[in-house]
This record gives C-alpha cells, sequence and structure tokens, in this order.
C-alpha cells in the first residue's frame, strides 16, 4: 500500500514538472496583466483579443497549418511509393534503399537543414515557399516510410496475386488491394509528418524566405532573440489555445476508440 | 516488356531520384564545401582552423557537459516512470503514459518558452536566479523536453519483457533487488540505448532550448554552424561544413555502432502514434 502511493506521488511529481510551464500559461493567458509574476486583479479575454488582432501571428498558424498540411501529403504519397518500391525489390536494393531513408532521422537536424541551404545557393534556387515545401518532404517522408514498411510485411502476399490471378492489372490490384491492406501504415505515417513539420525550427529558418514566418520561428524570435518582444502575451494566448486543441483531440479520439472497441467485444 | 508495364518494384525509381537530388546530393555538397576554400581549392584548413580556436574547443566541452548531464537526469528520472508504468494494470498504464506523452504535442518552441515563463516566475517570487543560472536553465529545459522522449523507448522495451522470467528469478530465490538488477535491468537495455540517442544527439544540437532559456551565453555546436551560416563571410560557409562533417562523423559512428541502421528504429515521431 505505501509502495503504491509512492509510486503514484513520484508519477504525479514528474507530471507537474511536464505540465506546470504549460498551465502556467493558461492561467497567465486570461490575466490582463502582459507580464508574467505580476497579477493584475482583472481576469478577461485581452490577451486573447491580442492575439486575434496581430495579423503577423495569424499569418504564422495558417502558414504553419498549410505547411504540415501539404508536405505531409507529398511525404506521404512519397514514402508510400517509396516503400512499396523498395519492398518488392531486390534484398540488397532494399538495403540500401532503407539505410539512405534512414539518413534524415538519424542525421541532426541542424546538418540537414544547412546542407538543404547549400542545394538552394549552389542552384542558386532562391528560398521560397517551395524550398521550405521540400524541406518538410526531406524531414517527415523517412517516417511515413518506416511506419508503411511493417504492414507491407504483415500484408499476405498471396492478396495480390490472386488480384492478378483475377484479371486485375498491376496498377488496380496495387490500388484496390495493396493500399487499403497497409492504410493503418499510411495514415500513422501521415500523423507523424504532421506533427514533426509542426514542431520544426530549424530546417524552417534555413529554408524558409524571409517573408514567411510558422508558429515555431515568430516564436523563436520573439523569446530568444528579444526578451521585450511586445507579442510575447499573445503567444501566451495561442499556446493556451494549442494546449486545449490537444487535449479535445485526444480525449475525441479516446473517446472513440473505446467506442469501437466496446461495439467489437458487443459483436 | 514494353516500357508502360506497370511493375510495383519501379515504384522505387522516383523515390529513389528523390533520395538523389535532396539527401544525398546535399550532404555531397557538405563535403564539398568542408575541403574547399572561398575559392573552391582544396584545403585541410576548415578542419585545422576549427581545432586550434579554443573558443570551438570550449563549445565543444560545454556541448558534452550539457549533453552528458540532461541525458543522465532524463534516465534517472525515467527509468522509475517507466518501471512503475510498466508494472501497473492495463488501465491505469494507459491513461498515465497519455499524460507523459500529451507535453510532446505542443509546439517545440513555445514549450521551450513556456519554461522560460516558468522560470521568471520563480524568479519574481525569489526562489529561482534566471539571469545567473543560465547553465541550469538550459539542462531544465533540456530535461523538460526530451523526458518522455526518454520515458516511451525504457517502457516499450520494459513492457515487452517476459513476466516468466522475473517470476524464475524470484522462484530461484533472489529477492526483488537481486531481480532487478539480474534479470530487468540488462533486458531493458536497449531501451536505454535508444533512450540515450533520442536525448544526447539533440541536446548538442537543437540550439532553440539554449537560446531560449541560456541568455545568449550557452553555446553548443548546433550554434555554432548556425553561427557559420549567419554571419555569411566568405568562407565561413565552408567552415561551418567542416564543423558539420565532423558532427556526421560522429553521428554515424555511433549508430553504426549501436546498429541503428539495420533495426529500423523510428525515433522522434513513433511513440506519438
Amino acid at each position: 500500500m505505501v509502495k503504491k502511493i509512492l509510486q503514484s506521488t513520484y508519477l504525479w511529481l514528474i507530471l507537474i514538472f511536464l505540465y506546470a510551464p504549460v498551465v502556467l500559461l493558461v492561467v497567465y493567458s486570461f490575466n490582463a496583466s502582459t507580464e508574467i509574476g505580476s497579477w493584475s486583479k482583472e481576469w478577461n479575454f485581452s490577451l486573447y483579443k491580442m492575439l486575434f488582432t496581430d495579423a503577423k501571428i495569424l499569418n504564422a498558424i495558417k502558414n504553419t497549418i498549410f505547411l504540415a498540411l501539404s508536405s505531409s501529403a507529398i511525404a506521404t504519397i512519397l514514402g508510400t511509393i517509396g516503400a512499396i518500391g523498395m519492398y518488392y525489390s531486390k534484398p540488397k536494393t532494399f538495403r540500401i534503399f532503407n539505410t539512405i531513408t534512414q539518413i534524415p532521422i538519424v542525421n541532426a537536424e541542424i546538418v540537414t537543414a544547412i546542407s538543404l541551404a547549400l542545394v538552394c545557393s549552389m542552384l542558386l534556387f532562391p528560398r521560397t515557399y517551395a524550398s521550405l515545401l521540400i524541406a518538410h518532404v526531406v524531414l517527415t517522408f523517412p517516417f511515413v516510410v518506416t511506419s508503411v514498411l511493417p504492414k507491407l510485411k504483415q500484408m499476405d502476399p498471396n492478396l495480390y496475386e490472386a488480384g492478378l490471378d483475377l484479371g486485375a492489372s498491376p496498377l488496380k490490384a496495387l490500388f484496390t488491394i495493396t493500399i487499403p491492406e497497409i492504410s493503418p501504415g499510411i495514415a500513422s505515417g501521415f500523423m507523424i509528418a504532421i506533427t514533426l513539420s509542426l514542431d520544426d525550427y530549424i530546417i524552417t529558418n534555413f529554408t524558409k524566405p524571409s517573408t514567411i514566418d510558422t508558429i515555431s520561428t515568430y516564436a523563436y524570435n520573439a523569446y530568444a532573440k528579444n526578451s521585450a518582444n511586445t507579442s510575447i502575451p499573445a503567444l501566451r494566448a495561442l499556446s493556451a489555445i494549442i494546449f486545449a486543441v490537444i487535449i479535445i483531440s485526444v480525449v475525441a479520439v479516446n473517446l472513440s476508440a473505446n467506442k469501437k472497441v466496446r461495439e467489437r467485444e458487443g459483436k | 516488356m514494353g516500357p508502360l508495364k506497370f511493375s510495383r518494384k519501379n515504384l522505387g525509381i522516383p523515390y529513389a531520384l528523390f533520395m538523389l537530388v535532396f539527401v544525398l546530393f546535399p550532404l555531397v555538397l557538405i563535403v564539398f564545401y568542408a575541403f574547399t576554400d572561398a575559392n573552391g581549392h582544396f584545403t585541410i584548413s576548415n578542419f585545422t582552423d576549427f581545432f586550434s580556436r579554443s573558443s570551438n574547443l570550449y563549445v565543444l566541452l560545454i556541448s558534452f557537459a550539457l549533453a552528458v548531464l540532461t541525458t543522465a537526469i532524463c534516465l534517472i528520472i525515467a527509468y522509475p516512470v517507466a518501471y512503475i508504468l510498466a508494472k501497473s494494470g492495463a488501465k491505469t498504464r494507459n491513461v498515465y503514459l497519455l499524460l507523459f506523452i500529451l507535453p510532446m504535442w505542443i509546439n517545440f518552441v513555445l514549450r521551450t518558452a513556456a519554461m522560460k515563463e516558468l522560470l521568471f516566475a520563480l524568479d519574481s517570487i525569489g526562489i529561482y536566479n534566471v539571469t545567473d543560472w543560465y547553465f541550469v536553465n538550459t539542462v531544465i529545459g533540456m530535461v523538460y523536453d526530451y523526458l518522455p522522449f526518454t520515458i516511451l523507448p525504457i517502457y516499450t522495451v520494459l513492457i515487452k519483457i517476459d513476466k516468466n522470467v522475473m517470476e524464475a528469478s524470484t522462484d530461484l530465490g533472489a529477492n526483488g533487488f537481486q531481480t532487478f538488477v539480474r534479470t530487468t535491468l540488462p533486458l531493458s537495455v536497449p531501451g536505454i540505448i535508444s533512450a540515450v540517442t533520442m536525448v544526447l544527439l539533440p541536446s548538442t544540437t537543437s540550439y532553440v532550448i539554449s537560446d531560449t532559456l541560456g541568455n545568449s551565453k550557452v553555446t553548443i555546436i548546433g550554434k555554432l554552424i548556425e553561427n557559420q551560416f549567419n554571419i555569411g563571410t566568405a568562407d565561413s560557409w565552408h567552415t561551418g561544413s567542416a564543423i558539420s562533417l565532423i558532427l556526421l562523423f560522429f553521428i554515424f559512428g555511433t549508430m553504426l555502432l549501436t546498429g541503428k541502421f539495420t533495426e529500423n528504429s523510428n525515433t522522434r515521431g513513433s511513440g506519438l502514434w
């Protein structure tokens, strides 16, 4: 019994450490004070008003979401065809492909970032939205491959052959048999890609044009470069909103997963 | 075989082209820049200069100290968490696991900024000193950001350990501590190694945390490389590439040693989904 209490006390202490910073921001986001550490007697939504009238931050939010969705979509397509292509190649080819695929995963982000920046300058390719998009695809596609490959391994190889025997063209068999079979891997690859793209700072900073900001680059400039930045209070409100969105979606996902489990058990 | 005949392995061709242009070619460029000067002539001075400057060696030392300290603290905190979670019942385990993973979804820069705000708040009530303890700030920030990444791989390994092994150990007369030291701990080494590789590299290269919390007094290798590309003198890019190449050498050396390439383990994002 004592052991149990000690154990959960330990877990909760660590959880407090992990949540205290964010909870502090959430609390302060409803306070009229623009400085953490000094309370204002007034509790209101003034920081949220600041956030929703700050065109630069709103633009950064829009860029971040659009970039994450578009780069993840491309990375998912690229990673899926890559995984299929390498899986059905000769073992030696597979090993070479797989090793090169792992490079962006194990490499330091700063090295990937400057290597792409070098490509831009070498080819006289100006930093545009396109270079930023490609950079995010490079950052995320290996994770799609690593989540699709296990699904290909689990798949019954006879299904595809049966499709061909029954008269489907290879392309049709691919779309009606292989893709649906590996779709859970594709979906989780897409989700990982989105999370990584939303989070990235270093690669974004080295491949973006100066006119484009994402939440990461905007927040970095506000907090790391200039501690007196006037948009910090508005970013506090943004953090609170992001935190709320995460909690709501996690709860929603778990509720629907539980529901599915119960339905399956019911049958 | 007509040229239009579709085969699954042909899908590898566009993929290979993409990797050639955007993964391999960029790395070749780093090697090229590292061994040339501003006029494109071959040189090794980028490397000799780097090692002869004492400020650079100081950066290496600081990075190393930060990385080792952060990794050690993360492991010491994370191992008991993973252990307790692996031992609990399925339902409590899943709820706790979710609670530990959840902060990872908040934007990395905003999360780090939140820690900065917390430390400033603690400073304003007089129990912390943000301005003087910049190294401690950075360590706290790194532990805060990387802790969930340490808990997950250890937990994943612990949960897979066959319960019979522990029972056998107890049956053969070992007490709880002996069982842990002689069976559980050795069996969880792969999880510990993967946790270490996940923290070690970002803590020497991901300069967002040291920039945000270090009051621009903590320079790590990643920041040093970034600086070379920002000052923009004629040969700074070549110096930056040389430092990157040294870093690459270490990264791929460690990866080959730990066999990371072959086991196809999916780092950063995998635990989230």
